[in-house]
Parts: C-alpha cells; sequence; structure tokens
C-alpha cells in the first residue's frame, strides 16, 4: 500500500469513526430526551387516581392541568 | 456517553428536586394548604362538614348537599370518570410530604433529562453557566408559556375538562419550544418570524377556559400561589441547569 493509500484509509476511518460518534451520540440523547418525556407525562399527567393523589401537590407547584 | 447524559441528569434532577422542595415549604406549600381550607369548607360557614373529613381535600364543596358522601380530589368537571370514593391518597402530613418530595424529584429528573439531551445534540462544551442558559428555555418552555393560558391553580380553582387543558398545555410547552430553538439557532429572518409565529399559536388558538369563574378559594391567595410558583420554578430552573451543566461537564469522557 503507498503512503498515499495509507493516509486515505486512514482519513476514511476517522470519517467513520466520526459518524460512528455522532450517531451514537444522537442515539443517547434520544434516549433520553424520551425517557424525561416519559417520566414528565408519568408525574404530571397520568389520569390515574394513584398517581394524581400521590403528586397532587407537585402538579400544583408546575401548574400541570390538575382535577 | 451513556453514563455522562444520564448520570448528569440523574445527580442533577435529584439534588434539585430535594432542595427544591425545601423551598417550596416557605413558598407555595403554605398557600397551598390554606387554599385547601377553603375548598374543604373550613372557612365557609355555611357548609357543615363533618369534622372527620375536615383533612379530605373536596373539590366545588358549594355543589355539595351536607349529606353527599365526599369525593377525594373529585375532578372538577369529569365527576366519577376515574377512581372512586375509596381512592388511595397519601395521609396529610410526613406521608404526604414524602410523596411531594418523590414527585419532585422525578419532575427534577425529568427536565434534566431534556437538557442533558439538548447539551448532547448541541454539541458545545457546556458548563454551569451553558447549563443556566439551556434551563431558561426550559423555563419559558414549561413555566412561562403556559402560564400565560393556564395560570397556577390553587386547589378549588374552577377549570375547563381537564384533557382538553392537558392537550393545551402540552401543545403550547412543544409550540414554544420548538418556536425557541428557531429563533436561537435559526439564523435567517424567515425562520425567526417562523418561531415567533409557533410561539404565538397556542395563545392565539386560546387555552380552554370555564365557563364561570369563582373557585372556593379568595382570589388574592389564588394570585398569590400562581406568583409564587412561578418565581419558585425561575430557582428550580436555575438550579437545575447550574447542576446538569456542571454534573455534566464533570462526567466528560467517562
Amino acid at each position: 500500500m503507498s503512503k498515499f493509500q495509507q493516509s486515505q484509509a486512514a482519513v476514511l476511518s476517522h470519517d467513520q469513526a466520526q459518524d460512528h460518534d455522532r450517531v451514537q451520540r444522537l442515539g443517547v440523547a434520544l434516549a433520553a430526551a424520551l425517557f424525561g418525556i416519559f417520566l414528565f407525562l408519568g408525574v404530571g399527567f397520568a389520569h390515574s387516581e394513584t398517581i394524581h393523589n400521590s403528586t397532587h401537590d407537585s402538579r400544583h407547584f408546575y401548574a400541570v392541568p390538575c382535577h | 456517553m451513556f453514563k455522562r447524559v444520564f448520570g448528569a441528569a440523574f445527580a442533577a434532577g435529584i439534588l434539585t428536586g430535594i432542595l427544591i422542595s425545601g423551598i417550596h415549604q416557605f413558598t407555595t406549600t403554605p398557600i397551598l394548604l390554606e387554599a385547601e381550607k377553603y375548598e374543604q369548607g373550613e372557612h365557609d360557614h355555611s357548609q357543615a362538614f363533618a369534622p372527620h373529613l375536615s383533612n379530605q381535600p373536596v373539590l366545588e364543596s358549594a355543589s355539595f348537599s351536607n349529606d353527599t358522601p365526599f369525593k377525594i380530589y373529585k375532578a372538577h368537571s369529569d365527576a366519577g370518570h376515574e377512581g372512586g370514593d375509596e381512592a388511595w391518597a397519601p395521609e396529610d402530613g410526613i406521608e404526604r410530604t414524602l410523596y411531594t418530595v418523590g414527585s419532585e424529584i422525578v419532575f427534577g429528573v425529568a427536565f434534566a433529562l431534556m437538557l442533558t439531551a439538548a447539551f448532547t445534540v448541541h454539541g458545545v462544551p457546556v458548563d454551569g453557566r451553558r447549563g443556566v442558559l439551556w434551563a431558561m428555555g426550559g423555563f419559558a418552555v414549561f413555566t412561562l408559556a403556559p402560564a400565560l393560558g393556564l395560570p397556577p391553580e390553587v386547589p378549588g380553582s374552577m377549570a375547563a375538562d381537564l384533557g382538553g387543558r392537558q392537550i393545551w398545555w402540552l401543545g403550547c410547552a412543544a409550540a414554544t419550544g420548538v418556536g425557541l430553538l428557531l429563533l436561537v439557532f435559526g439564523n435567517r429572518l424567515p425562520l425567526i418570524v417562523l418561531g415567533l409565529l409557533i410561539i404565538a399559536a397556542p395563545h392565539v388558538i386560546g387555552a380552554p377556559q370555564p365557563e364561570h369563574f369563582g373557585g372556593t378559594a379568595p382570589p388574592e391567595l389564588a394570585g398569590h400561589f400562581a406568583a409564587a410558583s412561578i418565581v419558585t420554578k425561575a430557582i428550580f430552573w436555575a438550579m437545575l441547569g447550574w447542576f446538569s451543566g456542571t454534573f455534566y461537564k464533570k462526567l466528560a469522557d467517562s
């Protein structure tokens, strides 16, 4: 393999590593955002009477629609 | 990366949830408990409620005759929609406080996860100060914008159907979030104008309002609660942003 080919291969794998890193980053961010929204909907919006009564005061504090 | 995003969010959310619970004890909780007294009819001498029921919050007490069995946390407008008279609720006192602290922590972790997700997508180095900037966006999205249509309410307030208010609230928060992102990152006039229009849209449509006003709590108390709730949430978001940014930085590359 010539020096040129070697450096080309290095650049390619570097790009691939960057892509891989970006995909992984966005995947983790998406998981975090979805889990955050899931928790938020559960604690703030779930209609279950038990959840509502447990979270009642904080629902008022966070001004999500209550009752 | 996973440990950084989730670790920072959980640490910041738990810490902020505990701290803000302490602040709530001084800002909103006393007003909320006072409003519940009116809701239960303690301050309304025309209502002769049984004393053993006096610590069970009841809504729309004025519409109840004295021999009507009470429903705990009865819904404003969709009565009988869920649960029943035997629905479980934490005992007043330490149990109720612990459940409230627990839900404050869940709120904290939930919002912190959205913050660390935003840090990660943005990809710019974050510290406590930059975390506070992102958190001010969260304050606008989850507190200021929805409060314009559906202000924080004390127990015993009159309100429109719960489902409609929940949909408006979530739509308003989502629209404000998208609009703010366009304003901040749009960089082109048409995108900025579009962002402003999206932010304004829920308020042009209008939040569901009750057919008539006249909750059980005095208006002064309700107004004080709305202000106390918004001010306390400004503190909440500032703390959450600072802790999220600081922990996110500390956990870098771990």
